[in-house]
């Protein structure tokens, strides 16, 4: 067994960063704690700081303010960290890319490992997506 | 000397346009003052929608919030169709009103979910989000999508509701209406609920009035305006409702108007159902030639307030200015008047009250010592310092 | 009160201010005005006649900027939109926000997407553009042949 799957053998803890987003994809997330779906079961826990996060969700365009954000957030997480980009605007910027404001989608900043399509995802494909990113 | 605390809340918090942030200066345990920065979900829609036709600006404005994902089409519609000059056919009013106070019940069961979630109240939190499902499923259902419905055009609506369709959401309704009833009770008959709400967070008629808040947050404080009522479009004037509206002003009288109205939403959901068995099945369209040059401005009543645009076409296919004014960004500005003076355990549930919601706060806020520059609280624990204020006061009753 | 008489109203309170009143409908007007007398008409409206501020819209025409204050009477479910026009060499105009806050945010937001520049406004910081764009630079001025 390698260091990473080591790392991501048990109970995943996850931080949430919004960037310039309509909220859809961060109510989805937030969903999946509720009891139709309750991630936590499976030990999966929204975590307030990044110190203490083994998976950093993003979703949302990033614009430029956003983009120094993501990059001190994903500089304070330990490693190794796997990154989620939620969402069709996280994956690829969406209906914003044409913004004046757009940075670039999540994957021209900091490196993603999976994507998960959707405007918005629905909690299943969030899990789907997770479920999958474990199993990589 | 009194040792000041600087405590930011922020930047990112997703339920609004805009994710702001939020310094709050403390001294000991109260705020003194408030302070804001945003730009931090600034996408240009206003400039990117003069780019697009009007058919796809319908799906851009749907973007600007996921949860008032009907309001922002509602309100574009009524101004385009201001331009035009046009009136469309009773089933699609009907349908229009259906999506869009489907949408009030459940974006009113989020707030008082995230509320509860503030309060350290989580059966609220968990009760709310799961009778919130079946709603969703309803959208779902007809429209094919949980959030974005894509369900406006210009000239009436892009899906019909089939009256077969009709018992299902009636029996979802009645659900919801059983569930409210639940909530409620829950809210409104606790001791600890009104102990941590009743007091806190008060706007003045004249605080509104000097905001321009609008929605729950001005209905709370006896200011009765509601854009369904003053300004009727869609079925509102064919359907009986009443304008809910209560006088403190505080946390509390927002809950009440958020509960409440969700009674009147099912209410007008189900005339609306009544209305629709009436019309012929497929009329949902009226043809529209072209777009005119002139100027239009719509709005709407959105679950948070009124939802503003304003249109001006200059005869091509796309607009050539179109100015969006979304509720929060007038009711969020009142924090300066209902956060000063208060402590920092009351300062989240009077942030949360107008609805901008909060569930950022788990991510970003932290609190700085504004001398040694320390860190010394995170967002769990301000959620957890309301809470305990919560514990506190329960076991005293 | 209806839409006539409030039309009347200003129109004989500002004889010289008001340059033109366009009456689409019963609920929608514009009424130009002279930018140097905007501080009274739009206090006159706000406070007399208890009109509520909705947002004011800022556009860049061949004309310069253009400015709607849009205000609301809910009683009658009036909007009534003061317009003025600003000349581009020198985009200035008094700030409303010392009168009610509510326009504290959309002055400042015209400024940063504009230029526009609001005089005497109690808190000229930036709002939006802060790390999206360099200061000079207002991305939703136009260009025109």
């Amino acid at each position: 067994m390698g260091f990473k799957e080591h790392c991501f053998k048990k109970s995943l803890w996850l931080f949430h960063f919004a960037g310039a987003s309509c909220n859809n994809c961060d109510i989805e997330i937030l969903d999946c704690l509720t009891p139709r779906y309750d991630v936590e079961r499976f030990g999966m826990l929204l975590v307030g700081s990044i110190r203490h996060a083994d998976v950093l969700l993003v979703n949302g365009s990033i614009n430029q303010r956003d983009k120094s954000r993501l990059l001190e957030l994903y500089e304070q997480a330990p490693k190794p960290i796997l990154v989620v980009a939620i969402g069709a605007c996280g994956c690829t910027g969406g209906i914003f890319a044409e913004g004046n404001t757009f940075a670039g989608p999540v994957d021209k900043i900091i490196p993603v490992d999976a994507y998960i399509p959707g405007c918005p995802p629905k909690p299943e494909a969030i899990l789907a997506g997770v479920v999958k990113l474990l199993n990589k | 000397m009194v040792k000041k605390t600087l405590i930011p809340i922020g930047p990112y918090h997703p339920l609004q346009e805009e994710p702001e942030l939020f310094k709050l200066y403390c001294e000991g345990e109260i705020v003194k003052d408030i302070k804001w920065e945003t730009g931090y979900n600034h996408r240009g829609i206003e400039q990117l929608s003069e780019k697009k036709t009007y058919d796809q600006s319908f799906f851009l404005v749907e973007r600007i919030c996921g949860i008032c994902s009907t309001s922002h089409p509602f309100a574009f519609a009524n101004a385009v169709e201001e331009i035009c000059n046009i009136e469309i056919t009773n089933r699609a009013k009907y349908i229009r009103t259906i999506i869009a106070e489907l949408e009030r019940v459940h974006s009113h069961l989020l707030w008082v979910g995230l509320a509860g979630h503030f309060l350290g109240y989580n059966t609220v939190f968990m009760w709310a989000w799961k009778y919130r499902e079946p709603v969703l499923d309803l959208f779902e259902m007809i429209s094919g999508n949980r959030n974005s419905y894509a369900m406006f055009k210009v000239g009436g609506v892009r899906r019909d509701i089939e009256n077969n369709k009709i018992p299902q959401i009636l029996d979802v309704l009645s659900l919801v209406k059983k569930k409210t009833d639940m909530l409620v009770g829950a809210v409104m008959d606790d001791p600890v609920i009104h102990a941590r709400t009743k007091g806190v967070g008060i706007l003045t008629k004249q605080d509104i009035i000097d905001f321009a808040a609008v929605g729950p947050t001005a209905r709370a404080s006896g200011v009765a305006i509601d854009v369904r009522k003053d300004d009727p479009y869609a079925a509102y004037p064919l359907v009986n409702w009443k304008v809910i509206t209560a006088q403190a002003g505080d946390v509390f009288a927002k809950a009440e108007v958020r509960l409440l109205e969700m009674y009147e939403s099912i209410s007008i959901i189900e005339q609306c159902l009544e209305g629709l068995k009436k019309e012929k099945e497929g009329e949902i369209n009226v043809k529209v030639k072209d777009i005119p040059e002139g100027w239009g401005t719509g709005h709407a009543e959105a679950p948070r307030g009124e939802v503003f645009h304003y249109v001006l076409s200059d005869g091509s296919n796309s607009p050539a200015r179109h100015k969006i004014r979304a509720p929060s960004y007038t009711n969020i500005a009142t924090f300066k008047k209902s956060c000063i003076g208060q402590t920092i355990s009351d300062a989240t549930i009077s942030l949360a009250a107008v609805d901008p919601c909060y569930c950022c706060t788990e991510r970003m806020a932290v609190a700085y010592d504004s001398k040694t520059g320390n860190k010394i609280m995170n967002g769990n624990e301000l959620i957890a310092l309301s809470a305990q204020k919560t514990q506190n006061i329960k076991n005293q009753i | 009160m209806n839409t006539d008489e409030i039309l009347k109203n200003i129109k004989d309170a500002f004889v010289s201010d008001v340059i033109d009143i366009l009456k689409k409908s019963e609920t929608r007007v514009i009424i130009s005005i002279k930018p140097s007398s905007l501080l009274q008409i739009a206090e006159y409206v706000f406070k007399k006649l208890e009109f509520r501020f909705i947002i004011a819209t800022a556009n860049h025409t061949k004309k310069g900027f253009e400015i709607l204050y849009h205000f609301s009477k809910d009683e009658i479910g009036l909007i009534a939109n003061l317009h003025v026009v600003l000349p581009v060499e020198k985009p200035e105009i008094e700030s409303l926000s010392n009168m009610f806050s509510a326009t504290n945010w959309i002055e400042r937001e015209m400024h940063e997407l504009y230029g526009i520049v609001f005089k005497n406004h109690p808190e000229p910081k930036k709002l939006i553009s802060e790390g999206n764009w360099a200061e000079g630079v207002y991305p939703y001025r136009r260009e025109f042949k």
